[in-house]
């Protein structure tokens, strides 16, 4: 069965008829071309790609494409604003936080929102709130203190 | 004035593409009118195929072609192992690319349907009917010798791949001459290697020139294209191989595979680009396990301590066929690393390889070399327990003594340097090791059990002379080549035959090459991943990169230095000797005020107006580095375990690594590999392992059902690091990308095993689960 489907994408609108079944990830890398977010697993996971769905950050292989249908979608390509890295960028490239960079769309997705809930978070927190995401590369060191920086940082930006 | 770059943890020069979504992986390449593919896979471990019917999924609506072995195994040959490992009476049995009569692992490829797009192929999958007639399945290495076990190859009578030995000093006369002699059987179970991102493939091929591009997640494209040419006839210099950016491998993107081999034949079957990318689960069932080791292992020693001989007995699973390199991995990645970090006189590895029914193992992360260190160092605090002496004490007294220029062990190898006695003291310094056993002591008393374990490694990479490959039977050689490229405007592009993914290398090797010339990282481009654009390698693994490769840009770099040299000396109207260079300058010597730039070089080079007589045009230099030794990092970890008695539950409190990999280029990345090393080499310690039921069926299919280490099962792993150069490295660095795995799993098993102590627990096979400690600690009923 196809479904008409819009969804907005980092504030550009997508449209086309997809199957019923289509995966939100799915209609994000090959309706919107946007292939930021990953898919690195088939059982939800691996969080590689987690999107920001209307605010909420969703593995979006857990949802399908007509779920999302209305919806405003936010991927990793539309993080940075006007071209200035979000501070979870800035501070994962400064903190070293990521390797193969497989993960890393995800992970700073998920690390956005665990930031908009706790915006001090201990390393205790981040390691439990990043339980969602896997990172083969790193032992997760450095993406925890990429998230701590970037909690600081947004900190220092707010005052 | 050049900032010093050499030992600077600048950021990665890569990240920019990774943070922001831009970078493009196998799957993420599109081509026009590509098709895709869906393999479909045995559900048995072992049948007979009686028939395959396709023609249901061939009718499908969207299906452009069904193809069985019968159809690519008439035109392909079969897929290759590359490491032939000598006087082993090894058998190669044929690995079609897919399979003909027989299914041999669950997970072997059947048949494969190409499609409009995904969800059809997959859809079409379930069309085909194939008539199973189930054979009987073996699993464990040891039971696969067995007289009655199943036969999975005809030409392989018991099962076996291969019988190697390896002997040094006595072995025998150590163990009958012994006061003490500790042992017991140690089991590595499966891993899956779990890089993040699954395996992809996407096969172009061009009718019209017979040119073929296979873009492909590889840790090393230019093999990847020397064998597409032998498994597929098509001449080699019509085959490009790319491998973009490439999403982690740990050894799992070293093999070259079926799956690829079937999107080649689809791809020049169907006149169509093709797709294929594996699902996880499906990776799972087809993409290499690493380990699966059954070893009886013993040690010698007198009654002072002294290791006198190491000897052990090693069933090592093969998977239903021989992957790429998997018969190197448990004899010479192994074997060779039975005198750790010790002057042992006396060792022997009998190594047998086996067939059994289940995917075929091959590298993952350490290769031989964790399942090496395991055995040395577990045996080792046998021995210490056996005589009632400090674990650091019994190494201390083993210890080779400190050396810089080569020190010769029983198993052939020549190390290169190291210190061990320094390392342990720098490590049991920083960690307070006293305290800790005082503590532990106090806590016992208090019914609170903590555990310390320690490793003292020695390992070997940077892979390797050419010669010794050969000699040892790696089907290629483990040179690398490096091209840097001064453009007139004094950029510069650096082609490279490895190819990194993850490991950084687009900003350590300029960093080379800014030590090396004087310009600025930014300035450098590092170009890797695309045959047709570099020059010959032979891939990133075993900790060789920078050893090998990095080693290439060094040397590159100085022939570009002495060539610019001269043509300085040229147009400052000076002799070459009395030319001096320092950060990107050359001028008279005593005259730095007059220098040129190497800037001013490249572009004088590049339009040649003015060259000194003889030299040719171009700023630009080749080199093919062909390493004279191995490098052998070297480093002391320690763990500490708190066990909860009541639940069974084992958590790290603390974890030092002090590793020693030379000079370090940039220590940020250098910690970042020793972080991703410690932690996956505890997984299997605590929750990993592939698990298959006695029919062959993988229980553990799905990251659903395997227990990958998450971000909250590990404290902050403590780094620091010595310095030991490589005597024969020209920037004396040895290799860091897998010395955490080596070390970590047996330190952190090491530890349990310290705080199991109390209760009489000698032995528990990994993972070392809750449940299994809880019954361990209970079986025995003992606490003191």
């Amino acid at each position: 069965m196809q479904v008409e489907t819009k969804i907005s994408i980092n504030g550009k609108d997508y449209e086309g008829e997809v199957e019923a079944r289509t995966l939100l990830v799915h209609f994000i890398r090959d309706v919107g071309g946007l292939t930021g977010a990953k898919v690195g697993c088939d059982t939800s996971q691996c969080g590689a790609c987690t999107v920001h769905v209307d605010g909420v950050a969703v593995k979006s292989c857990t949802m399908l494409a007509v779920q999302a249908d209305g919806t405003s979608v936010t991927t990793i390509e539309g993080l940075a604003d006007d071209g200035d890295l979000h501070p979870l960028q800035e501070a994962f490239w400064a903190k070293h936080g990521l390797q193969c960079g497989f993960c890393t769309p995800g992970m700073i997705m998920a690390a956005a929102k665990l930031l908009e809930a706790n915006p001090s978070p201990s390393e205790e927190e981040v390691r439990h709130g990043l339980e969602g995401n896997f990172c083969r590369c790193t032992g997760y060191q450095n993406i925890v203190r990429a998230v701590t920086e970037a909690a600081d940082a947004q900190k220092e930006g707010a005052e | 004035m050049t900032t010093r770059i050499f030992s600077s943890g600048i950021r990665r020069r890569e990240d920019p593409r990774l943070i922001t979504g831009k970078a493009a992986y196998t799957d993420d390449v599109t081509l026009p009118g590509m098709a895709y593919a869906a393999i479909l896979r045995s559900p048995h471990a072992h049948a007979r195929i009686n028939s395959i019917d396709t023609s249901a999924a061939a009718g499908m609506d969207g299906v452009l072609a069904v193809f069985t072995g019968d159809d690519i195994n008439a035109e392909f040959n079969p897929v290759p192992c590359a490491w032939l490992v000598p006087n082993s009476d090894l058998k190669t049995p044929a690995h079609p690319p897919i399979a003909s009569g027989v299914v041999r692992y669950q997970g072997d490829a059947v048949a494969v349907v190409v499609a409009e797009c995904r969800y059809a192929a997959e859809d079409a999958l379930e069309l085909i009917d194939v008539d199973y007639e189930p054979l009987p399945v073996v699993i464990e290495p040891d039971k696969a010798m067995c007289d009655d076990a199943p036969q999975l190859h005809e030409d392989a009578p018991n099962n076996q791949a291969f019988h190697w030995v390896m002997t040094g000093g006595d072995v025998d006369a150590a163990f009958d001459d012994a006061d003490v002699v500790v042992g017991e059987r140690i089991l590595h179970q499966r891993l899956i290697p779990n890089a993040m991102e699954p395996r992809s493939a996407v096969a172009q091929f061009t009718q019209a020139t017979g040119e073929l591009t296979l873009w492909s997640a590889t840790q090393n494209p230019h093999i990847a294209r020397f064998l597409t040419h032998v498994v597929t006839n098509l001449p080699e210099h019509k085959i490009r191989v790319i491998a973009p950016e490439v999403g982690g491998g740990f050894g799992s993107k070293i093999p070259y595979y079926a799956d690829e081999v079937i999107a080649i034949f689809c791809a020049i079957k169907t006149g169509r680009p093709v797709k294929w990318t594996a699902t996880r689960s499906e990776g799972y069932q087809s993409t290499i396990h690493g380990r699966d080791h059954v070893e009886d292992v013993e040690l010698a020693a007198d009654s002072d301590g002294n290791i006198t001989g190491i000897r052990a007995k090693v069933w090592a699973g093969m998977g239903a066929y021989l992957s790429t390199a998997a018969p190197g991995i448990p004899t010479i990645l192994h074997g060779l690393m039975y005198s750790g970090a010790y002057d042992i006189p006396n060792v022997k590895a009998d190594v047998y390889g086996v067939f059994n029914n289940a995917v075929p193992v091959d590298a993952y992360r350490g290769a031989g070399r964790p399942e090496a260190t395991f055995l040395v160092e577990r045996l080792v605090d046998k021995l210490a327990n056996e005589l009632d002496v400090d674990p650091a004490d019994v190494r201390r007294k083993n210890f080779i003594p400190a050396f810089e220029d080569g020190h010769d062990v029983a198993t052939g190898l020549t190390y290169d340097s190291g210190d061990f006695a320094m390392s342990l003291d720098m490590a049991t310094e920083k960690i307070g090791y006293q305290e800790l056993r005082e503590e532990q002591k106090r806590l016992r008393a208090e019914g609170k059990y903590i555990g310390i374990g320690i490793t003292t490694y020695s390992e070997i990479c940077g892979l390797g002379p050419s010669q010794v490959a050969g000699a040892v039977g790696f089907q290629g050689g483990l040179w690398e080549g490096a091209i840097v490229r001064f453009h007139p405007s004094g950029k510069v592009n650096v082609a490279i035959g490895s190819s990194p993914h993850g490991q950084g290398e687009e900003t350590t090797f300029a960093q080379i090459i800014s030590h090396e010339l004087g310009v600025d990282v930014d300035d450098v481009n590092i170009m890797h991943g695309d045959t047709s654009q570099t020059p010959m390698g032979w891939g990133t693994y075993g900790s060789r990169t920078t050893a090998v490769s990095g080693a290439a840009v060094a040397i590159a770099a100085r022939k570009i230095k002495d060539k610019a040299t001269q043509i300085a000396a040229h147009l400052l109207e000076a002799a070459v000797e009395d030319i001096d260079y320092e950060n990107g300058n050359f001028f008279v010597k005593g005259s730095p005020d007059q220098a040129k730039t190497i800037q001013d070089i490249a572009l004088m080079a590049n339009v040649a107006w003015d060259m000194p007589e003889g030299v040719e045009p171009g700023l630009e230099a080749s080199t093919f580095y062909d390493p004279p030794n191995f490098t052998y990092p070297f480093g002391t970890h320690i763990a500490v375990v708190e066990l909860d008695k009541d639940t069974g539950r084992i958590d790290v409190n603390r974890y030092l690594a002090c590793d020693d990999c030379g000079p370090q280029i940039n220590p940020m990345i250098v910690e970042g590999q020793i972080h991703g090393g410690v932690v996956q080499g505890i997984g299997p310690v605590l929750c990993e392992g592939a698990v298959y039921d006695e029919d062959g069926q993988l229980l553990t299919g799905s990251m659903l059902d395997y227990a990958l280490p998450r971000a909250d099962m590990f404290p902050e792993i403590e780094t620091s690091s010595s310095v030991t150069p490589s005597p024969h490295h020209p920037l004396g660095v040895k290799g860091v990308g897998e010395t955490g795995t080596i070390a970590s799993t047996i330190t952190v098993y090491n530890a349990v095993m310290d705080a199991l102590k109390p209760f009489g627990v000698e032995k528990l096979d990994m993972p070392l689960t809750p449940e299994k400690v809880w019954r361990a600690i209970h079986a025995n009923g003992k606490e003191n």
